[in-house]
């Protein structure tokens, strides 16, 4: 029983300091690192070579070497992630994938070449009629040449035994993250919102095969518990990410169980489940054909609202909170559609506009209590 | 007295009829399309669906002073204040329905590619859903490298032939590639006569004050596969090269003293004020990235061709290709500045521009200026500072052209 609480712990460690955690990963595997900016990336193929593949979704920093290429306005997100960059904490990555789901995206990718000549920019372009087959085709192709990429830094092939093995891995990995949301949900008590992001969140930096080993000994052991009752509101969280802790943190002090979420940092990355038939190249491709209700991939139902219903169906959740990340246009567009529909099903929403550099949240913590004080009188 | 059309005119009749054959189309029961600005509008033309700009008609709004309704109507239903105004503006009016500065029918399909952002794919997802009606969607993936990817053409070719099927489905008519070849033609020629227009600024004095441009930008929008858009291109192109060989300037009241290039789309909601600066120090804006964003050229019936040119413009380009573009532009033209508009609503044009600005700078010593501004949300918008950043950008291209001109008389000395 312990030992998944020290797993849980030291989870959480590992993702409150990404530099240290990549270090040991890189360290014990003996794999040098590529970074994967958000939101999608082909991590099979960089893992396959023999890489370990670093998620990089910003982080908090003073901005100001930034500043040289982004006006204010620029997600800060991207801008972290433009700082760390100049200030030279990624030097240690071979390489970083860049791919192209928004403007802001692509100019990122743009100035990368130039502000941070010294790690090799990988840009990626994944198609947004990814449902029609000349989409279909075109993704693997465009996967194909990012491996080729990869292969030219490696300097060497990628087999596709190599690739279908790391599929394989990164399946697991997916597998066992469903379960782990899965069981926190029922155990709220045991994994606090800011537990679960912080789990969540580890997996970016570590290699996924140890990774996933700690996930499910943490999903056993909770399955073993009984069942938690949410003391407070059960809510369905969505948007690009949840952090910083300080906003899960809010969460759980406030009574806040995490039912289920749709953040693009957490469950988007791993709730597609692969196809079982074609190619591994297929396999991977699916994996995006079969995304439902992402913000970053055209969709023309625009399933999202449908999907945060059903979610809240599911789970029994209460409530929707959206976390707005400042100056993220695609989550802003989808934001009026989906409140419309939460709205005509009677779900109350609550949006948090946030920002990863923010420092005070005095406004959030007293917009959260009186969401929660609001739904608890409506249950007396 | 022969009574002779100016493009001008032209110009503003076939805007008028652009906006009202569409209404009366709609009231015929006929399809209207709503599409983005530069789409390959061949497809509709051919089947003869009527189609409208939204962007187009947002600039409008802005320009006629009318924005604030819409964007508050848009952001009232929780668009927030940070996304493109041209689709706050649109929303805004996708719910209201009626503008005193004009109305456009109401759309029975969505057009829209995504070769000048992805914003669009967001805005029109949103429309279709809203309104319940078909969405097209061409997805011109964005070009890292300079040349475009093969790949990618094959997926735009892929996605051309999707659309064709789905147009006859919607339309249930069949697609006469007989026809699509002309159009093909037509808009072909369309972009010729507005590039070989926009091109005569390049005489000295420029015969184009820049800012019509803006308002012939509505044409090459709206009407490139009619023949009426190649002839009005074809008319203004004669005037300017009447003006040209005549050595007339832009203005007549006043010398055009510098040539400066604009980055970025018009403020429309302060056009009067940011064109007026200008001229009243005698600068000139003689181009933009705009005349090279519609020279989209192809064979006819090359689809392959049509899809690559489509996805060849300047926003959907790397930076290599944006610098190169505006550093020949600076020779070309012989321009003595640049002024950039950092534009609150276009992320993808903003975010490069810090490097662009740099890079030229760099290669051809031009001196330049970056404004705050928006393309129709008036409150993003300080006259003092565009004034300001204006003032600086004429003290700097005076001591250029200062300097130029010891350095000539000195050469003739020695």
């Amino acid at each position: 029983m312990q030992e998944f609480k020290e797993s849980m712990k030291a989870l959480q460690a590992a993702a409150l300091h990404p530099g240290k955690t990549v270090r040991l990963s890189m360290r014990e595997t003996g794999r040098e690192a590529i970074g994967c900016f958000p939101i999608y990336t082909p991590d099979e193929i960089v893992y396959a070579a023999g890489y370990l593949p670093v998620g990089m979704w910003g982080g908090k920093t003073q901005i100001r070497l930034a500043d040289k290429y982004l006006q204010g306005f620029c997600c800060s997100i991207m801008r972290a992630n433009m700082e760390f960059g100049l200030q030279g904490t990624y030097d240690f990555l071979k390489a970083v994938i860049i791919p192209a789901f928004c403007d802001t995206l692509k100019c990122i990718c743009e100035n990368w070449k130039v502000a941070v000549p010294q790690i090799p920019a990988i840009p990626m372009v994944y198609p947004q009629n990814r449902k029609l087959e000349t989409g279909f085709r075109y993704l693997i192709a465009e996967l194909k040449r990012v491996k080729k990429e990869i292969e030219g830094i490696k300097g060497a092939e990628i087999s596709e035994a190599e690739l279908e093995k790391a599929f394989r891995i990164y399946e697991e990995y997916r597998a066992v993250m469903r379960d782990f949301v899965k069981a926190s949900a029922v155990h709220p008590l045991t994994v606090s919102p800011v537990a679960r992001h912080l789990i969540i969140k580890a997996g970016f930096f570590m290699d996924k095969a140890k990774y996933t080993a700690l996930v499910r000994g943490i999903v056993e052991g909770l399955q073993a518990l009984p069942e938690e009752k949410c003391r407070g509101v059960k809510a369905v969280a969505t948007g690009l990410i949840g952090e910083p802790a300080e906003l899960p943190e809010i969460f759980g002090e406030n009574g806040i169980c995490i039912a289920a979420d749709d953040f693009a940092q957490e469950s988007r990355q791993f709730r597609v489940k692969g196809r079982e038939e074609g190619s591994v190249w297929e396999k991977m491709a699916y994996r995006t054909v079969d995304q439902e209700g992402c913000t970053f991939l055209f969709d023309e139902e625009k399933p999202k609202g449908r999907m945060l219903i059903r979610m809240t169906e599911e789970t029994g959740a209460k409530a929707v909170i959206v976390c707005m990340m400042k100056f993220c246009d695609p989550e802003e567009f989808d934001f009026p559609v989906i409140k419309e529909e939460l709205e005509a099903a009677r779900i109350p929403i609550l949006c948090l506009e946030i920002d990863q550099q923010m420092d005070s949240f005095e406004q959030i913590r007293t917009r959260v209590q009186s969401f929660v004080e609001m739904l608890n009188e409506d249950v007396i | 007295m022969e009574n002779k059309i100016t493009s001008k005119q032209m110009l503003a009749d076939l805007l008028d009829s652009h906006y009202r054959s569409a209404l009366e189309a709609k009231a015929a029961g006929k399809i209207v399309a709503w599409a983005t600005s530069i789409c390959p509008q061949e497809l509709l033309e051919t089947l003869d669906i009527d189609v409208v700009y939204p962007e187009n008609h947002a600039a409008a709004i802005g320009a006629r002073k009318h924005a604030s309704e819409f964007i508050e109507q848009a952001e009232g239903t929780g668009y927030s204040s940070d996304i493109c105004s041209y689709a706050r503006v649109n929303l805004g009016y996708a719910d209201i329905r009626h503008s005193e500065a004009g109305d456009i029918p109401m759309p029975d399909l969505i057009f829209c590619c995504s070769n000048i952002c992805n914003t669009v794919i967001k805005w029109y997802e949103n429309l279709a859903k809203t309104l319940k009606i078909p969405l097209i969607l061409f997805d011109m993936p964005f070009n890292h490298t300079f040349e475009i990817p093969e790949h990618s053409v094959a997926y735009m070719r892929g996605q051309i032939d999707h659309a064709i099927c789905k147009l006859e489905e919607i339309t249930k008519k069949r697609f006469d590639y007989d026809k699509f070849g002309e159009v093909m033609e037509l808009s072909n020629q369309t972009c010729e006569w507005w590039k070989k227009a926009t091109d005569l600024a390049k005489a000295e004095p420029s015969p184009l004050n820049g800012f019509d441009m803006f308002n012939y930008m509505a044409i090459i929008v709206c009407m490139r596969g009619k023949k009426e858009g190649r002839e009005v291109f074809r008319l203004w192109h004669d005037e300017l090269k009447e003006k040209a060989d005549l050595g007339i300037g832009p203005w007549k009241d006043r010398e055009e003293k510098y040539r400066v290039m604009w980055d970025g789309i018009a403020c429309w909601p302060h056009l009067s004020v940011t064109y007026k600066t200008l001229k009243k120090y005698g600068i000139n804006m003689v181009t933009s990235t705009y005349p090279e964003s519609w020279n989209i050229l192809y064979e006819k019936n090359d689809r392959n061709g049509m899809a690559a040119a489509y996805s060849a413009n300047y926003a959907n380009r790397n930076l290599d290709y944006g610098t190169g573009n505006v550093i020949k532009l600076v020779r070309d033209f012989r321009l003595d500045g640049i002024i950039y508009h950092s534009n609150r609503s276009c992320k993808l044009m903003d975010f490069r521009q810090y490097e662009v600005q740099r890079r030229i700078e760099a290669a051809t010593g031009v001196p330049s200026v970056i404004f705050d501004g928006d393309q129709t949300d008036p409150r993003v918008f300080s006259e003092a500072q565009y004034e300001t950043r204006i003032q600086a950008l004429l003290e700097m291209m005076e001591n250029n052209k200062a300097e130029r001109q010891e350095q000539c008389k000195n050469s003739k000395r020695a």
